[in-house]
C-alpha cells in the first residue's frame, strides 16, 4: 500500500496490514481535496443568495458527476446520509407506497443474505406495519436464482410491495444477477430495489443497465467520507419519506444537503470510475494469489462463495478455517497487524455466526470459523504477503483454542 | 516476574479496569476482555446489577482505550447458561443454596475463560478480585477486608490459580477508586456491582417461579409437625429467612419463626425457632483440600459473613468441619471457605449440616 494513497483516514501506523476494506476504505486524496475545500466555502444549498447559489451548484455538480458514473439521470439521484438509510427508505418507502396505492401489497421479497440495513428494516415492517416478509432463498454460492425470484413471486404478484436482492454480497462478495432479477420483478409489476453498496466501485454497475427500480450506494466504501450516501430513485417511482422536513431531495428526503460530503462522493466516484477496468483486474489477481498462497499454508481451509470470477467481487476472499472460531482468529491477527473481519458482530461486539453462511447451507461451527479479508484501492503484494507470513501458526492456535470449544475440526 | 501476555477480564466496572492498568504498568502484554454472558444483553444498567449490559462492555470498551491496550468482547452466553444459570435454577430446585458467582468462578472466569486464553497464547488472566495470590500459589484475603473476595475464589483449584493474577489484593476499595480517577478512567464512580447478574429485577423468587412454576406445598413447624400455612415453591426460600412466611398465627411461644429446612421432593418447608438455625458441624463436597490429618483453621460460610473456629478432617472426596461456634442460616449448596489467618487452606460445597 502506498502510503500517499491512503488521503484522509490514515491507518494507525505503516505495519498494518489492512484487509478490510469493505468495512471501509481510506479517503482517496481526490475526496479529501473536494471535501476540505468545500469545507471552507460556507453556504446552505438551500438559501438563495450568493452563498447558497455555491452551495447548490457544488451539489448539483456532485450529482451530475454519481450519475453519469452510475450510468443514471442526476434527478434519479437523492443524497442520503449513507447506505443505511438509503436502504431503509428504498424498503420503508417503497413499502408505503405501494400498500397505499393497494392495500393488498403486503409482501416483501427479501433475499436471505441481505445486510442487516435491508433485512431489518423489512422485518421490522413485518413487526410493527403489517407487512408479510419472505425471505429468497440462495443457492451454495449465496447466489438467488431469477427462477427462485420467479417462483416466490407466485400467482399472486398483486400481493407483493418490493424486491430487495443486494448487487453483491458484503460478506462472501457474491454478485447476484441484477438485471435478470429486475426482469422478472418488472415482468410481474413489481418494483426492484437493489443494495448496491459493494459493488459501486469494485465492478461496473449501471443503474440504467440494471434496470432496478431504486439503488442504494455509499460513500464510504469506495473512498468517499462516512456519513454520505444516496438512493438512486427510477423517475416516476413514488417513495413514502421516512422522515419529515424541508423535503430537500425531490420532497422524498429532508435535512440540510451535505455539500462538502456529497462533493467528496462524487469526487471518490470519479476516480473510483477512472481506475475500475485496471483495478478491477488487479485486485482480482491479488485476491487470488491470497486464496491460493492461503489455502496452501492452510489446507484445511475452503472459499466460501462463487468462484472467483465475474461472479465474485475481485476484491473479496471469504474463508472458513476448520476447528478454529473466527473471533481467536481476528484476535489473533490483529495482534500481528493483519485488520480483517469476522463479517458480523452484533452492537455489543461479539462476533455472530454470520446470517449469510447460514443461509448458504452452512453449520454453526463452519460459520463461526470465517474470516472476511478484502481488498481495496491501495492494497499491494505486500499485505498478502504478510497475511501469508502469519496465517499459519495463527490458524494452528486457534484451532487448540477451538478445541477447548468443542469445536470439531471437520470441515 | 518478567513480561507476560496476560488477559484482563474487564467487566466494565472500577476493579477490573484498575487491575488492567496495573498489569500494564508492570510491563506486561494486556489485551483486554470483556465477557459476554446474557444471551440478549439489556442496553443499560439498572441499580447495582450488571457486568452484562451494553452499557457495561461500553465502559470495559473505554477503560481499554484509556490504557490504549486492545479489546474484544468474549461471547460466553451458551458456557454461563449451561454452567451456571441452568445449575442455578437446579440447585434451587433441589432445595439448595447456591452462589452463583463462586460457580461463574470456578466454571467461567478460571475455566472456559483461563483455558481459552492459554491456548491463543497468554500466560495469564488478570482479574479485578480483592484478593492476594502469593508467589507460591497461596490466596489470602484482601488488606479491605470489608471487600475481600477470597471467599468466591476459595473452592478454585491449584491449576486454575496457578495462571491467575489479582493486583488488587493489596490495595483497599477507596485507593482503587482513587487510583481510577487518577488515572482518568471513567468507571472510578461506579456503583459496586452486587445482587445476582443474571436476575434483573432483583427478585430471585419471582425470576425462579418463570422458570420452575408453581410447585405448592405445606409449610410445617419442626416442632409440631402441625401444618401452619402454604407456599406457592420452596425455592422462593431461603434458610434462615424470617420475613414473607406470611403464616396466619404466631407461634405458641410468641416467638418468631424461621425457615430451617426445605425439602423439594414433598415440597415442604419447615420452620422453627431461632436457634434451631445453629449448625454446629457440615459436610462438604467437591472439594479443594490438600491437607493430610485433621486441620484446625476457621470456616466462612457465605460471602459476607465472619469466621468461626473449625476442625476440619478429609474423607475421601468430602469433608467433615466441625465448628466451635454455631454458624446460623446456612444452606445446603453454599460454598465453605477454610482460612489460617488471611490465608485459604481450601473449601468445598456444603452438601448437609448439623445442630
Amino acid at each position: 500500500m502506498s502510503p500517499g494513497g491512503w488521503g484522509g483516514r490514515q491507518l494507525p501506523s505503516t505495519d498494518v496490514t489492512y484487509l478490510d476494506h469493505a468495512a471501509t476504505t481510506p479517503m482517496r486524496p481526490e475526496a479529501v481535496e473536494a471535501f476540505t475545500a468545500a469545507l471552507a466555502d460556507a453556504g446552505n444549498a438551500s438559501s438563495l443568495h450568493a452563498g447558497g447559489r455555491r452551495a447548490r451548484r457544488t451539489v448539483e455538480e456532485a450529482r451530475e458527476s454519481l450519475a453519469e458514473v452510475l450510468g443514471a439521470r442526476p434527478s434519479d439521484v437523492i443524497f442520503t446520509g449513507g447506505g443505511t438509510e438509503s436502504d431503509n427508505l428504498a424498503v420503508k418507502g417503497l413499502y408505503w407506497s405501494r400498500r397505499a396505492a393497494d392495500p393488498r401489497r403486503r409482501r416483501l421479497l427479501v433475499s436471505a443474505v441481505e445486510h442487516p440495513a435491508v433485512l431489518d428494516t423489512a422485518s421490522w415492517l413485518a413487526r410493527h406495519q403489517g407487512a408479510v416478509l419472505e425471505l429468497l432463498p440462495v443457492d451454495g454460492t449465496g447466489l438467488v436464482a431469477p427462477e427462485v425470484l420467479r417462483a416466490a413471486v407466485g400467482d399472486d404478484p398483486s400481493s407483493v410491495a418490493m424486491i430487495s436482492v443486494m448487487w453483491a454480497n458484503s460478506e462472501v462478495g457474491t454478485i447476484q444477477p441484477v438485471a435478470e432479477l429486475a426482469r422478472v420483478a418488472h415482468g410481474c409489476g413489481i418494483p426492484f430495489h437493489t443494495d448496491a453498496v459493494q459493488a459501486f466501485g469494485q465492478v461496473e454497475t449501471s443503474f440504467a443497465a440494471s434496470g432496478a427500480d431504486a439503488l442504494t450506494i455509499s460513500a464510504h466504501k469506495i473512498g468517499g467520507p462516512v456519513g454520505v450516501g444516496a438512493l438512486l430513485v427510477r423517475r416516476g417511482l413514488e417513495l413514502e419519506p421516512i422522515a419529515h422536513g424541508g423535503g430537500q431531495e425531490r420532497d422524498i428526503r429532508s435535512g440540510t444537503l451535505n455539500t462538502p460530503g456529497v462533493a467528496a462522493f462524487a469526487a471518490a466516484a470519479r476516480a473510483a470510475r477512472a481506475e475500475l477496468p485496471a483495478e478491477q483486474a488487479r485486485l482480482a489477481a491479488l485476491r487470488d494469489d491470497l486464496v491460493r498462497r492461503v489455502l496452501t499454508e492452510v489446507p484445511g481451509a475452503t472459499l466460501n462463495g462463487a468462484p472467483s470470477g465475474p461472479g465474485r467481487l475481485p476484491g473479496n476472499a471469504h474463508l472458513t478455517f476448520p476447528g478454529c472460531e473466527g473471533d481467536s482468529l481476528l484476535m489473533l491477527l490483529d495482534a500481528h497487524g493483519v485488520e480483517c473481519s469476522t463479517g458480523s458482530a452484533c452492537s455489543a461486539g461479539i462476533a455472530r455466526p454470520s446470517h449469510v453462511l447460514l443461509a448458504m447451507g452452512a453449520d454453526e461451527a463452519h460459520a463461526r470459523g470465517s474470516l472476511r479479508f478484502s481488498l481495496g484501492h491501495g492494497s499491494a503484494a505486500r499485505d498478502v504477503d504478510a497475511l501469508v507470513a502469519v496465517i499459519g501458526p495463527v490458524v494452528e492456535r486457534a484451532a487448540r483454542a477451538g478445541e477447548l470449544a468443542g469445536l470439531s475440526s471437520r470441515g | 516476574m518478567g513480561r507476560m501476555k496476560v488477559l484482563a477480564a474487564m467487566s466494565g466496572g472500577v476493579d477490573s479496569a484498575v487491575a488492567a492498568a496495573r498489569a500494564v504498568d508492570a510491563g506486561h502484554d494486556v489485551t483486554g476482555v470483556h465477557l459476554a454472558l446474557a444471551r440478549t444483553p439489556a442496553s443499560d444498567r439498572v441499580g447495582s446489577r450488571g457486568c452484562c449490559t451494553l452499557e457495561d462492555a461500553r465502559d470495559a470498551r473505554r477503560a481499554a482505550d484509556v490504557l490504549g491496550i486492545p479489546f474484544y468482547v468474549w461471547d460466553l452466553a451458551d458456557r454461563f447458561e449451561s454452567e451456571v444459570i441452568d445449575q442455578f435454577v437446579a440447585d434451587y430446585s433441589a432445595g439448595r443454596t447456591p452462589n452463583p458467582c463462586v460457580s461463574c468462578n470456578e466454571r467461567i472466569k478460571f475455566a472456559a475463560v483461563l483455558d481459552r486464553a492459554l491456548a491463543l497464547g497468554f500466560d495469564a488472566v488478570v482479574t479485578g478480585h480483592h484478593a492476594r495470590l502469593d508467589p507460591d500459589g497461596t490466596l489470602r484475603r484482601s488488606v479491605d477486608l470489608a471487600k475481600d473476595q477470597s471467599y468466591v475464589l476459595g473452592t478454585l483449584r491449584p491449576e486454575q490459580l496457578a495462571a491467575a493474577r489479582f493486583p488488587l489484593g493489596d490495595s483497599t476499595k477507596e485507593q482503587v477508586r482513587a487510583e481510577a480517577a487518577r488515572r482518568g478512567l471513567g468507571v472510578a464512580d461506579k456503583p459496586d456491582s452486587h445482587d445476582i447478574c443474571f436476575v434483573a429485577s432483583g427478585d430471585t423468587g419471582a425470576w425462579l417461579r418463570e422458570r420452575l412454576g408453581p410447585r405448592p406445598g405445606p409449610i410445617v413447624d419442626a416442632g409440631t409437625g402441625e401444618t401452619l400455612g402454604e407456599h406457592d415453591g420452596a425455592y422462593a426460600f431461603t434458610v434462615g429467612q424470617r420475613r414473607g412466611l406470611r403464616l396466619g398465627r404466631p407461634a405458641p411461644d410468641g416467638r418468631p419463626r424461621y425457615v430451617l429446612e426445605l425439602s423439594p421432593v414433598t415440597s415442604t418447608v419447615t420452620v422453627g425457632p431461632a436457634e434451631a438455625l445453629d449448625m454446629r458441624s457440615l459436610v462438604a463436597e467437591r472439594i479443594v483440600w490438600p491437607h493430610e490429618g485433621s486441620v484446625s483453621c476457621t470456616a466462612q460460610v457465605r460471602a459476607h459473613g465472619g469466621v468461626v473456629p473449625a476442625m476440619v478432617t478429609a474423607r475421601g472426596d468430602e469433608l467433615d468441619a466441625r465448628l466451635a461456634e454455631p454458624v446460623r442460616g446456612t444452606a445446603a449448596g453454599q460454598a465453605v471457605v477454610f482460612y489460617d489467618g488471611d490465608r485459604v487452606l481450601g473449601g468445598g460445597r456444603i452438601r448437609s449440616l448439623a445442630g
